[in-house]
Order: C-alpha cells, then sequence, then structure tokens
C-alpha cells in the first residue's frame, strides 16, 4: 500500500507532479481501463443466466431476480421488495392487476396484500449459470472443437520446433556453399503473407487431399521463417568448440544437434514454442477456408460459425469466446516476460 | 510422478530414434559435409510446397477463367480477369466499375488503412513516451496494454460486438448520461469507427513495445546534457527524441501499412460479415468471398486481386527494406 502511494506521489522535479506527470497518469489509466473493460465485460457476461443477459439497462455482475417456492402455490414466485407504510417488507409477487401487484408474504402464505406496482422492485442475488459453459460442450460440438484446436497447436508446434531448430542448425553450424542464399530464401518466405496466396494454396491442399483435414491445416504452418530466424540468430552465439569436440568424440551429425546444440538453445525454443502455441491457437483464415465439416472445425472457426447460426445465444457464445481466451491468459501470465522480450528483441509477432 | 516421467522419457527416446536412424543411414552414404542440406530439406519441402509453389501457381490461376479448382481443366483467359478488375469509368467511384465490389473493398480498404495507421501510430507512440518515462510500474503497463494482441481476432471479435451491442455496457454508459442508444453496428459511421478503433486497441501493444525498444536504445547522457544546458522539453522531444527514433518509427509505419492492407479476421468477425451493407468489407474479404463464399467460385479472378495486393505489399516490403538499409 505504502509502495502505491509512494508510486503516485512520486515527482519530476521538485515542486511536485507537474502536468505531464499528471497527463500520463491519465494516460495509463484510461488505457489499463479501455484494455480491461470490454474482457472483463464479457467474462461476467458470460456467468449470467440467459434470461438476464439481454436486459436492458445492463447489471454489472451476474446477478437474477430470486425465485422462492410459497406453499399453496404451484409455481415459484418472484421476490420483490414492497414500500409499505414506510415499512420495507419482502413479499412474493402472485400476479398483477392493472397497477396493482397481488402479493403474498412467505412467511404468512394465508392472507394476499395488495401493493401499488409503483411501491415495488424486484429482489435480486448473484446467480451463476456454469450451464454457459457445460452446456456448449456436450450439447452442440465445442468439445469436438476444443480436441481440434488442441490437436493442431500441439501437433505444428512440435513440428515447428523440430524443422525450424534443424534448418537453423545447418544455417548457423555448418559452412557451405549457397547457405547465405538459403537464409535469404527462407527469409524472403515473410514477404508473402497467406492472404496472398490463398488461392493456390488451397489447391495445393486440394492435391494433397487435405481438404477438410487437420493435417491440412497444421502442414502450411510448421516452416516458419520468424522461427529459423530467431533460433539461427541465437545458435550463432554457442560455440564451435563445443561442436568440434563432439566431432572428435565421433558424435553423429544428428547427435550433435540433438544432444549438443539442441540442449542450449533450450531458451530461444521456448520463446518460439509460446509464438506458435498462441498463432496456431488463434489462427482463423486458412482453417476457415480448409476445414469444411463442423467436426473438423478448431474452435475459432466453430466459434465463427455457432455465432452466425446462434446470434441470439450471446450467453453461449460469450462463454465459449471466454474457453477460447482462456490458455492464451494463462500462457500469458505465467510467461509474459520472455513473450515481451522476444518481440522486443526481434521484432517478430 | 516419477513413472509418468520416466515413461515420457522412453517416448522421447523412442521417437528420436525413429529420426536419428535414417539421419545416421544418410550421413554414412552422403558424408558429413553434407549433412546441413539435409537438415535444411523438411523446412524447405514445406516452404517449396506451401509457398513457392502457390506463388507461381497464383499467376497461372490469374490468367485462367471458369470456377474449376484443378488447374488442367481451367481455360486460358488471357488479361480477362484483370480487365474485369480494372475496368471503371472512374476509380473514384466503384459503382461504376464493372467489378464493383472489389473496388468498394479497395476503397474501404484504402480508408482504413490510412486511419489506422496514423491511429495506431499516434496512441504507441503517446503509450511508449509514457512508459519510456515513468520509472516504476513499466513493466506492468506493458503488459496490460499488450495483453490483447495476444488474443484470436475472433474472440476480439466476439467481445467487442457484445460490449456495443445495442443492450451492451456502452449503450447502457450512454443512457446514463443522458444520451439516446446507437445500434453501433447497423451504423455506417459508426461501425467503422469501431472497427478502426478495436484494430488499435487490438494491436497497439505490439507498436508500442517496438517503439518503447528504440526509445529505451537513446542514450541516457544526450538526455542529461540537454537538461544541463536548460533545454525545454518539447524541444528535446523534436530534437533529440524524435531524429533519434526515427528509423524505428518508419520500420513500425511499414509494418504497420503491409498488416492493414490485410486487414479481416477480427473486423470480419466484429462487424458479422462485413457490414452493414458493405461499409466494412475489406480487400481480403473479397479474395475470400470471391473465391470460397459464393455459389460461383471466381478462383481466377479473387487470384487476380491478390497479385494486385501482392504487388502492393511487394512495394510496401521494399520501402521498407530500403529505408531500412539507409537507416543503418
Amino acid at each position: 500500500m505504502s509502495s502505491i502511494v509512494n508510486f503516485l506521489s512520486r515527482t519530476r522535479g521538485k515542486n511536485g507532479p507537474d502536468l505531464t506527470d499528471w497527463l500520463s497518469w491519465f494516460w495509463l489509466l484510461v488505457g489499463t481501463l479501455i484494455v480491461a473493460i470490454p474482457i472483463a465485460w464479457a467474462a461476467v457476461s458470460s456467468l449470467k443466466q440467459p434470461s438476464e443477459i439481454q436486459r436492458f439497462p445492463p447489471s454489472f455482475l451476474p446477478v437474477a431476480p430470486v425465485q422462492i417456492q410459497v406453499e399453496g402455490y404451484d409455481s415459484s414466485l418472484g421476490l420483490w421488495e414492497a414500500e409499505i407504510d414506510g415499512d420495507t417488507r419482502e413479499l412474493a409477487l402472485i400476479r398483477r392487476i392493472g397497477i396493482q401487484a397481488q402479493m403474498v408474504d412467505p412467511e404468512n402464505p394465508g392472507e394476499t396484500i395488495n401493493v401499488p406496482t409503483s411501491a415495488i422492485s424486484p429482489v435480486e442475488s448473484l446467480s451463476i449459470a456454469p450451464t454457459n459453459y457445460t452446456d456448449p460442450l456436450e450439447r452442440f460440438n465445442f468439445l469436438t472443437y476444443l480436441k481440434n484446436s488442441v490437436f493442431v497447436t500441439t501437433m505444428a508446434t512440435i513440428l515447428t520446433l523440430l524443422l525450424n531448430s534443424m534448418a537453423a542448425f545447418a544455417l548457423s553450424k555448418y559452412k557451405f556453399r549457397g547457405r547465405n542464399a538459403m537464409f535469404i530464401i527462407i527469409i524472403s518466405t515473410l514477404m508473402i503473407p497467406l492472404s496472398v496466396v490463398i488461392v493456390p494454396a488451397f489447391l495445393v491442399v486440394v492435391g494433397l487431399n487435405m481438404i477438410d483435414n487437420l493435417w491440412g491445416v497444421i502442414l502450411p504452418t510448421i516452416a516458419t521463417p520468424t522461427g529459423v530466424f530467431l533460433l539461427r540468430q541465437y545458435m550463432l552465439t554457442i560455440p564451435d568448440e563445443l561442436i568440434e569436440a563432439a566431432r572428435i568424440d565421433a558424435a553423429s551429425e544428428f547427435r550433435i544437434f540433438w544432444r549438443v546444440v539442441l540442449p542450449l538453445t533450450a531458451p530461444a525454443l521456448a520463446v518460439l514454442a509460446i509464438f506458435s502455441v498462441i498463432w496456431r491457437w488463434n489462427d482463423f483464415l486458412w482453417p476457415l477456408i480448409v476445414l469444411i465439416r463442423p467436426d473438423n472445425f478448431t474452435l475459432q472457426v466453430g466459434l465463427n460459425a455457432f455465432q452466425g447460426q446462434f446470434t441470439t445465444q450471446w450467453h453461449y457464445i460469450l462463454a465459449m469466446t471466454m474457453l477460447s481466451l482462456a490458455p492464451v491468459t494463462v500462457i500469458f501470465v505465467f510467461l509474459q516476460r520472455y513473450i515481451t522480450a522476444g518481440i522486443a528483441n526481434t521484432g517478430i509477432k | 510422478m516419477t513413472q509418468v516421467k520416466s515413461l515420457l522419457g522412453t517416448l522421447v527416446g523412442w521417437l528420436v530414434s525413429i529420426i536419428e536412424i535414417p539421419f545416421n543411414l544418410i550421413e554414412r552414404v552422403i558424408g558429413g559435409r553434407r549433412m546441413p542440406w539435409v537438415f535444411m530439406l523438411p523446412n524447405l519441402v514445406i516452404f517449396g510446397v506451401f509457398t513457392f509453389l502457390p506463388i507461381g501457381l497464383l499467376v497461372f490461376y490469374a490468367f485462367t477463367g471458369g470456377t474449376e479448382i484443378v488447374l488442367t481443366d481451367r481455360p486460358f483467359i488471357g488479361l480477362d480477369n484483370f480487365t474485369r478488375l480494372f475496368s471503371c469509368e472512374n476509380f473514384l467511384s466503384p459503382y461504376s466499375c464493372r467489378e464493383s465490389m472489389f473496388w468498394i473493398a479497395v476503397q474501404n480498404t484504402v480508408w482504413y488503412v490510412l486511419l489506422t495507421v496514423s491511429g495506431m501510430l499516434a496512441v504507441s507512440l503517446i503509450t511508449a513516451l509514457v512508459l519510456d518515462k515513468i520509472t516504476k510500474g513499466r513493466g506492468f503497463f506493458r503488459a496490460v496494454f499488450f495483453y490483447p494482441v495476444l488474443l484470436s481476432p475472433v474472440v476480439v471479435g466476439l467481445v467487442w460486438r457484445w460490449f456495443l451491442d445495442t443492450n451492451g455496457l456502452l449503450n447502457s454508459l450512454l443512457v446514463d448520461i443522458g444520451m439516446e442508444r446507437i445500434i453501433f453496428m447497423l451504423d455506417v459511421f459508426w461501425s467503422r469507427f469501431w472497427v478502426i478503433g478495436v484494430s488499435i486497441w487490438f494491436q497497439m501493444g505490439f507498436y508500442t513495445l517496438i517503439i518503447l525498444a528504440g526509445l529505451q536504445a537513446i542514450p541516457r547522457d544526450i538526455y542529461e546534457a540537454a537538461a544541463i544546458d536548460g533545454t525545454p522539453r518539447w524541444r528535446v522531444f523534436t530534437n533529440i527524441t524524435l531524429p533519434m527514433l526515427m528509423p524505428n518509427l518508419v520500420v513500425v509505419l511499414v509494418l504497420l501499412m503491409i498488416r492493414s492492407v490485410q486487414v479481416f479476421d477480427e473486423a470480419y468477425v466484429l462487424t458479422n460479415g462485413g457490414g452493414p451493407g458493405t461499409a466494412n468489407t475489406f480487400l481480403v474479404q473479397y479474395i475470400y468471398e470471391t473465391a470460397f463464399a459464393s455459389d460461383i467460385r471466381l478462383y481466377g479472378l479473387a487470384s487476380a486481386a491478390s497479385v494486385a495486393m501482392g504487388v502492393v505489399l511487394l512495394i510496401l516490403t521494399l520501402i521498407q527494406l530500403g529505408l531500412a538499409k539507409k537507416a543503418e
């Protein structure tokens, strides 16, 4: 607490915080709110009862009117706060007749009380709907989407790490003719975004018979110029003496790669792994084109299809949005340092 | 736990030997000096098949017609796709064009790029300057602004659509301050405004990070010297910070343009398919819909549009490379 006070009262000059200090803090705090509020709003909304989610004006927290069972009434009744002669009592609403509300005291169900509707307001309590999350996983295809996304992300990341580290190894630890040309060719693929070659890339996947197949989503993504670049730059810092020593011990080239170089590249591999997981988990346009049957959809494509089909089912849409956001958030909370350092050092995303 | 670990160890060891055995065999046949090519091969195959082959095919597609995906079934039609795209009485009014949808998308994209790039640059620069100035809490705020960058475009689109919904939080705030509700996503101006706003919200953390790295690379003693001389702060900014940051800003600018030209995912989800009408239909969506999402799949026309977009991106990339070299 004292550190916060300290922090907020920190000054640039001797004469207390000046205008730019205040403006800076204003900018940062408003910015933080703008980042946080839409996500927080979606998160709390995803917990609301389906009947509450579209209410306007909305309540920020997931609350719902309290329903109670009253002796002598078959269906449950809503609990309302009624003002009678200056007293506030909690009564159950039986029905409205014009501007009169017929109410009953739950403690004393025998007698009905008439109260003007202007004097009553609903009693609300925190009410969370876990079914927003469980229903889509059970009744709709979301469990399948989730499995597909996990499969694509895992496979693509493992293959990305393996293929890119092998190429980076060749480009950093060997001297051979054409090495620089190869490096330039690989880096030049940065200039060819998927959105430009999408039609012919689709044909290639058709030709490989991988349409509507998760491998058709995985394979085109596993060779990444940024990955090769990142790993190569890192491997260049590994001393060649280690490799020479291993060669003298008659280790095979693959063994040198696997046992000597790769363990030393672990920090860069970790950065690439984090990026790869996030990239593949979030991919949208390419899976949207390659995958056709809902059984094969990834979470992103499935979520998009679902929101198009059930536009009014916001309680489900938001719950699944949160489900899709969760793994990335967990990664971010724990590994944020590595991600930001990785970007600042290489400019990749 | 130890059992799981040893099981995993065996599994990995087993997998490695699957790769190791053929590698060692190849090494025995061709010798260690040619091994780098073997290490690069899988990567090159993937690049060859999924990047370089498609570039070659793209040109062929752009010159053929029909609706077949297999190239040999497609009739050669020369420049027809390009003439169809570029036959316009007046390039500034899309409806005078034969392929008016393409020109609407071009126009939307140009406006989007101009406004997003300038907005993003301003917001990221200010944020980076503020983060560079503060002494405590930098890591925290950097993380906060960076978080949206990691989200999926679909999530971003849906989160914001919900926030801007007729019954959403923003409308309830508007009502609280005594204004009328606005159906943002059915209004041409507001939907465009929010598409740009959400793009900035989504990506500004990334550009802030790059600009911040540039700011922190400026030697501190220059500032100290300026402080001793009593140079006013705005002059420090215009005469020291800005010129020294320029190379960094140029990279950010071109990167931003290249990315913004390709806007699709989050705008598509946010506006529920580019609406209202065609107010938010961008180039990539035009290509996607022409090739994959309409009943008549015009792969040739979509390819011709891709070629046009590719040329623009290539020019932007070459500018970036040239400027990067100049900065060195």
